[in-house]
């Protein structure tokens, strides 16, 4: 059977994830705020109506919101992953074969199971109906026979209200769906990124229906291997295979802007130090490890009148390591090296790289602090501690205790569905 | 630890007595270690013990829970502070107990809804019924399945 693919995405994910527990915001124009409350991350339609584009940063439309009463939340990642999880696991009821590509989508096999719910546009509408019902989130379903159009599909379902929230590109006529592509930019194309919708526009290729009838050859040529496939998938030949299963990353990011500027080194080793604790929790979840820490500091770019500097440097170990102590000692060794003195730093962050599997590592010739059964026992208490306990229960102590330096939550929701004394209040 | 074979318990136990019992002990069903030679010969029978999730949910990714403003309830056992397990998933039916949405804030009353009359009862005679005449919209946001209270004086 050809395969057949669904695209579920829940409409303005955060800002809906809000709505769910204030019934007082239905309606109201409002924004999620990115850590540390700096750019829209998510917006309401009516803020959408207003033209603010995704992105923008909240000083900058703050007259804006002045004028038509725009509310801004800081986000609320607890909430948002809960309810993330809720629609995952409801999805795994309509198809097993699921691939959560993001927080809010996610991609489903459905050709051996649509015969169930009477169809495909019938299981759209169920599927539409019991996220509705379960969690009270509006989501958009897009078919097709590739990835790639089930998103174009899933677009369309969402910018075109005659669909109902469902859009079925099987159920078109070849010269409907033709219709549909010529009139939908490019750069709507899943993999179509700025850069290449710039250069496919210098070779004429505006619409959809164009990279549709690009000649392969010519887009390999031009772009590679990975474009090329689009374009198949945009013939509908299914080339992209669900993800079903993760695969373990191949590096791992901790990093995030200050709540005010930083600007001494004690500050920035406490930080740095905390993200690396939290990368390599997760390294070890997966059970790598790493051959290089990168780290790195920013200023803030939005102060124009301020001197900028941003600066990062990879330092490779001896060893590939997963002891928390030894990837500080790596990053913080790079702190020191980039570190200027006279600059407001904004942000910090570190990459755990040169990641592989703890497995198949080589035994060392020469350790240190890390490695050995000694390390592991130790890490491995330590993250059972903090697994049972709370984050950071157990730290090292350079990563300090009062941490002036943590990101700003000003307007953040409470978490309605994972605290008990945050539980929305019944009268 | 504690089993909770070594806590001499009675009906007739003073205050003081209660005191000397250990703060914190916990109950472990059939997971014996024995130090030497036999299979305990409970290990086959071993289970897990009682989870409240298990007892209170049934739809996991429906379900939701609120805490209790206000003794509008109290007829139905619903007291301030208690908290209570909705579930999206069921459809609201005549008699049960619902959280509805009124004028944008949520509300925790008796669904009423016969022969084409529907309501929102209060289970507390200080308390008015709420009556929807044909054509308004009564949004229920899910049906109360259970209520859970912890005596604060207990810690």
């Amino acid at each position: 059977m050809a395969p057949q693919f669904a695209l579920v995405d829940v409409n303005n994910f955060y800002v809906s994830c809000e709505r769910v527990f204030q019934p007082k915001l239905q309606k109201v124009p409002m924004v999620v705020l990115s850590n540390n409350d700096g750019c829209a991350v998510a917006r309401s339609n009516e803020v959408k109506a207003l033209g603010v584009k995704m992105g923008t940063p909240w000083f900058k439309m703050k007259e804006l919101a002045r004028k038509h009463g725009i509310l801004a939340f800081s986000s609320n990642y607890t909430l948002y992953g809960d309810m993330s999880n809720r629609v995952v696991s409801i999805l795994t009821d309509f198809s097993p074969d699921i691939e959560v590509y993001s927080i809010d989508e996610s991609f489903l096999r459905v050709e051996s199971v649509a015969h169930l719910y009477g169809g495909l546009a019938s299981m759209g509408q169920q599927i539409r109906e019991r996220i509705r019902q379960w969690t009270g989130l509006p989501v958009c379903v897009g078919f097709g026979p590739s990835k790639t159009l089930a998103k174009l599909a899933n677009h369309m379902a969402k910018k075109n209200p005659e669909f109902g929230g469902v859009c079925d590109l099987h159920a078109m006529s070849r010269l409907e769906r033709r219709q549909w592509m010529s009139r939908i930019e490019v750069g709507e194309v899943w993999g179509v990124g700025q850069r290449i919708n710039a250069r496919l526009a210098t070779m004429g290729i505006q619409t959809v229906l164009d990279l549709r009838n690009a000649s392969p050859k010519v887009i390999r040529a031009q772009f590679g291997v990975v474009m090329e496939r689009t374009c198949e998938e945009l013939r509908g030949v299914s080339c992209l295979e669900l993800e079903e299963i993760a695969p373990p990353k191949q590096q791992i990011m901790s990093s995030r802007s200050f709540g005010k500027p930083v600007e001494c080194i004690e500050e920035l080793q406490e930080a740095v130090a905390t993200y690396v604790g939290r990368a390599a929790e997760k390294l070890r979840q997966q059970g790598s490890v790493s051959g290089a820490v990168y780290v790195f500091v920013q200023t803030n770019p939005f102060k124009e009148n301020e001197r900028q500097y941003n600066a990062g440097l990879t330092i490779p170990l001896l060893n590939p390591d997963d002891d928390t102590r030894v990837l500080i000692q790596a990053a913080l060794r790079g702190l020191k090296i980039i570190y200027r003195t006279g600059f407001r730093y904004k942000k910090a962050g570190i990459m755990l790289t040169l990641l592989s599997d703890k497995a198949t590592q080589q035994v060392a010739l020469f350790n240190e602090l890390g490695g050995g059964p000694r390390s592991a026992r130790l890490m491995a208490a330590m993250d059972a501690v903090n697994r049972e306990f709370g984050r950071n229960t157990l730290r090292a102590a350079v990563s300090g205790i009062s941490n002036t330096w943590v990101m700003r939550a000003g307007s953040r929701s409470p978490c309605y569905t994972t605290r008990w004394e945050e539980l929305p209040v019944v009268i | 630890m504690a089993t909770i074979e070594s806590i001499p318990l009675s009906l007739s136990q003073s205050p003081e007595a209660l005191q000397r019992v250990p703060q914190s002990f916990e109950f472990k069903l059939l997971k014996h270690r024995l130090s030497a030679g036999f299979p305990s010969p409970a290990a086959d029978y071993a289970e897990d013990g009682l989870d409240l999730n298990d007892y209170l949910v049934r739809r996991k990714s429906a379900t939701y829970m609120f805490t209790v403003k206000g003794n509008s309830m109290i007829g139905a056992s619903i007291e301030e502070g208690d908290k209570v397990v909705v579930d999206r998933s069921l459809r609201p039916r005549h008699n049960d107990i619902v959280v509805a949405v009124v004028e944008a804030e949520y509300t925790i009353k008796r669904l009423y809804k016969h022969r084409g009359r529907v309501e929102l009862r209060p289970e507390n005679p200080a308390y008015q019924s709420m009556v929807f005449e044909e054509g308004a919209e009564l949004e229920v946001w899910g049906v109360v399945v259970g209520v859970v209270r912890r005596y604060p004086q207990r810690g």
